[in-house]
């Protein structure tokens, strides 16, 4: 016999229950920091330090100290505090979500581009044998290597480029870095998606007497879609972190990036600053995997091939 | 349980197999194709390895001639034959910095992989360990890890390389632990009956079935964490920390404008990538000779 | 034509006579003989909504030490989940199941069975050996009585060449019968087997038939044999169980007298007696899906 089927009302209270138990989890995550600062040892552990040298020795546990390790509710509060001693400066927290979310805008243009030239490459590997061939492994190589090395390079752009009216400014090199990264999984899990009908299904096509973009509207596209959505969620994340990441590389003040390293660079004068940022990068992540996964609900309907035989 | 027709042992649906749904990568090849009937092994080699191989010559060669023929400054793009001869004057202090950059990712590959493997097994035996986890996990792998660099630099001080390889194994331990524990949970039920038939033992049981299951799963992991280990520990040096490094070494060479200088720096980078790729890829291969 | 009360038996067939298996005359109410008594046994799941799904419902089987018993009926009359039930993989909701006098779950770690799955179930890391080997590596044997025994059963099922393959390098006919050597590797007193034989080809499956019934011969255990085929059911079997769905139930039983097992060879596929048994069990399914159970809301689909 079969099992039960799961229904739409016990999915939501496991989605709840999963949604509960991550938030003990991080609770549990910030009782283990404080614990550490209770009962860790005061100046941490210093390997192999000489005597005299400053900054010499191997640091494997960090100084339990309010500076090095802030509480987790000073970290909190902090966020509501003003960025600034300056007049009339605004809240850490505001300064944070905007930043945030410039940053937001330019992975998501980043993504687009990415995901639109991804598709295109596929496109191309799927009509031109010899391009896959060709063109592929250089694709699956370049997931495997540290492509995110070529951001200083592609700094400079920024401050050189002019094409009469059109300057570029500094976000574009921010942009063109985060789409990228972002293009590599795209084109592989279009690719991979676009040839994955069965031989049966492209046989019945084939006795409609379906040109090749009639098959690839009918059938290759929502074929795709169960390799594509992975891939649309993996692209998001790079581009997340090829944003962050390049917004220092090329310097570029309105983003998240620069704050995390201003802040963190400040951080001996005030120690708590430096995590409202980057619980500002982690929202940037779960709200980019979290359009994706909406963009995914919209396409539910071609993932139900999944569990069809 | 229904006498159904024949077990289905088909690849995971791609959407739930953690190699592509998270921030790891999938690395593996294009589907299989039907083999054309007098294929030798030489004429499959050729097929396989000319055309890309072709491909990087002739761009290599597009870029020599754009380049030199059309001007473009360096800043832009340096030519090939620069890189080289920049690549071949400066080759032990490349060496030196992938060393450097290599010897982090590989700490932190080891650790985070101990630490996935470890806790996938807790996960795997009690639920509100694997509760908790999950989620955290599954966040984890979304957001960029690296913004914590710079506040492990303020904690575990920016002179030594301590806050680069626990990024590295933070970034390590994400697909090896998503890996591992679904490999321990994919227990083929016929298997799962053999055992109770037999009035197996638990530890007999995780022994002798469900760790050999796991095992593919796991290496899966270890390949995706992997790359991803050493484009953190290359990205973690962009945040600050000691000079050593590949990422250093490139954002100094591109501040002062020895972009030739830059580019054979990325290519130590690269080739840092592809050797723990195929090391990686080989120690799977190996451990899944019987699937 | 049989009758449908599953408690009386089906007139023997005509041209065959003599006694199936090895039960000794006059023991057979002694239950401690008896390889398998199933006395009421219910089986309901929990279905999606509340409703629930009655997979077996008023089981009663005996199965004589030596008997080969076939379960047969179409897709849902829950044969499987009756042989899942008497190797103690599940638990009846109602009634209970005593293997050789024992409780199912204690003849399951008393390891009084042995089974054999639909798919094979080797487990692929292992070589052919190994994976006969598991259920004396399990259970303390060492490695020289391992080895002998391995060598045994490897003769026995034919595939002594083939002792250091990989399932992965074997055809499922060969697969099938290192399930087999396994299943028997400990030397039950009961088999237990799901359709061992429904993965092959017909070609194969005749000769794994065979192969099955000398096994058999030589080692006197009782079996019960769950299948989809009337012919397989029939040349096999000593008895024939037949099943009928929703909600699962015992129909019919058709004694199935064809000669000893050891009697038995490819000539008697075309015997007349033989036919008579396939029609026998037909008839008898057939006859089930017509008549709706008691108390059945609808009645069954017609095939």
């Amino acid at each position: 016999m079969t099992a039960a089927a799961i229904t739409p009302r016990a999915k939501r209270a496991h989605r709840w229950r999963a949604v509960v138990w991550g938030v003990v989890g991080v609770l549990a995550l910030a009782a283990l920091w404080e614990l550490y600062k209770l009962v860790g040892p005061a100046d941490g552990w210093l390997v192999g330090a000489q005597e005299g040298v400053t900054g010499s020795g191997i640091r494997l546990l960090p100084r339990t100290s309010d500076q090095a390790m802030p509480h987790t509710w000073d970290m909190v509060a902090r966020v509501i505090e003003p960025v600034t001693r300056a007049q009339g400066a605004l809240p850490l927290g505001v300064v944070v979500l905007l930043a945030a979310l410039t940053s937001l805008g330019i992975a998501a243009l980043g993504w687009l581009v990415g995901v639109v030239v991804g598709f295109a490459l596929a496109l191309l590997m799927l009509g031109f044998r010899i391009a896959e061939r060709a063109v592929l492994p250089f694709v699956i190589l370049s997931q495997t290597v540290p492509l995110i090395a070529l951001a200083p390079l592609i700094r400079n752009w920024g401050s050189r480029l002019e094409f009469g009216a059109f300057s570029w400014e500094s976000w574009m090199s921010v942009v063109v870095i985060a789409s990228y990264l972002a293009f590599f999984p795209v084109a592989v899990g279009a690719l991979r998606g676009l040839q994955s009908p069965d031989a049966a299904h492209l046989d019945l096509m084939r006795s409609y007497a379906a040109g090749w973009w009639t098959t690839l509207f009918r059938l290759r596209m929502p074929a795709s879609v169960p390799f594509l959505v992975p891939a649309l969620r993996l692209a998001a994340a790079n581009a997340v972190v090829g944003t962050v990441v390049a917004e220092i590389s090329v310097g570029f003040t309105g983003g998240i990036g620069r704050l995390i390293l201003e802040t963190a660079v400040a951080a001996s004068s005030d120690p708590a600053k430096p995590w409202a940022p980057i619980l500002g990068a982690v929202l940037l992540g779960l709200v980019a995997a979290g359009f994706v996964a909406l963009l995914a609900a919209f396409l539910s309907p071609f993932r139900r091939q999944e569990t069809v035989a | 349980m229904t006498s159904a027709a024949p077990e289905r042992v088909d690849a995971p649906p791609p959407e739930a197999d953690p190699a592509i749904a998270m921030p790891g990568l999938e690395a593996s090849a294009a589907p299989r194709r039907r083999r054309a009937t007098g294929d030798g092994p030489l004429a499959r080699f050729a097929r396989l390895v000319l055309p890309p191989v072709a491909l990087f010559i002739v761009l290599v060669l597009l870029a020599e001639l754009v380049v030199v023929a059309a001007g473009i400054p360096p800043f832009v793009l340096a030519s090939p034959s620069a890189i080289l001869d920049q690549l071949v004057q400066y080759a032990p202090q490349v060496l030196a910095a992938t060393l450097a950059t290599g010897l982090n990712a590989l700490i932190g590959l080891v650790i985070g992989a101990v630490i996935g493997v470890l806790l996938a097994i807790a996960a795997s035996l009690g639920r509100p360990v694997d509760g908790m986890l999950a989620p955290v996990v599954a966040a984890v792998a979304v957001v960029p890890i690296v913004a914590l660099a710079p506040v492990f630099y303020t904690m575990f001080g920016s002179t030594s390389e301590v806050a680069r390889i626990l990024i590295a194994s933070i970034a390590a331990f994400v697909p090896v632990f998503l890996n591992t524990l679904r490999g321990l949970r994919q227990v083929r039920p016929v298997h799962r009956d053999l055992m109770r038939s037999y009035a197996a033992t638990p530890s007999q049981l995780t022994r002798l079935v469900t760790i050999p299951s796991a095992l593919p799963h796991f290496f899966t992991g270890l390949r995706i964490a992997s790359s991803l280990a050493v484009i953190s520990a290359l990205v973690a040096e962009y945040f600050g920390g000691p000079r050593q490094g590949l990422g250093s070494a490139i954002t100094t060479a591109a501040a002062s404008s020895a972009y030739a200088r830059a580019w054979a720096f990325v290519i130590g980078a690269i080739l840092l990538g592809l050797v723990f790729f195929v090391l990686t890829s080989l120690i799977e291969r190996i451990a899944s000779r019987h699937r | 034509m049989s009758s449908p009360s599953p408690s009386t038996p089906a007139p023997e067939q005509t041209g065959a006579t003599g006694m199936a298996g090895t039960a000794p005359a006059g023991a057979a109410t002694d239950a401690a003989t008896e390889a398998v008594v199933a006395r009421g046994v219910e089986r309901v799941f929990a279905g999606a909504k509340g409703a629930e799904v009655t997979a077996l419902t008023g089981i009663e089987l005996t199965v004589r030490a030596g008997e080969f018993v076939s379960l047969i009926g179409p897709s849902g009359c829950g044969k499987s989940t009756l042989l899942r039930l008497i190797a103690d993989l599940d638990t009846p909701t109602a009634g209970e199941i005593r293997v050789f006098g024992k409780t199912a779950a204690q003849a399951r770690i008393d390891q009084s069975y042995g089974i054999a799955f639909q798919q094979a179930g080797l487990l692929p890391w292992r070589t052919v050996a190994a994976n006969i080997e598991l259920p004396l590596q399990l259970h303390g044997a060492d490695g020289a009585t391992r080895r002998a025994r391995v060598a045994e059963l490897l003769d026995l099922v034919g595939l002594a060449d083939f002792a250091k393959h990989y399932p992965d390098q074997l055809s499922g006919g060969m697969q099938q019968r290192v399930a087999i050597a396994r299943s028997l590797a400990e030397q039950p007193r009961l088999l237990l087997m799901d359709e061992p034989f429904g993965a092959l080809d017909e070609m194969t499956r005749e000769r794994m038939q065979t192969e099955l019934l000398r096994i058999r011969a030589e080692t006197g255990a009782a079996v019960v044999f769950v299948t989809h085929s009337i012919p397989e059911a029939v040349y096999l079997s000593d008895r024939v169980v037949v099943m009928s769905p929703r909600p699962g139930r015992i129909t019919d039983e058709v004694d199935v007298r064809l000669g000893d097992a050891a009697d038995r060879g490819e000539d008697l596929r075309e015997d007349a007696a033989f036919f008579a048994g396939v029609t026998a069990v037909r008839e008898a399914l057939h006859g089930a899906e017509s008549a709706p159970a008691a108390g059945a809301a609808r009645g069954v689909d017609v095939r």
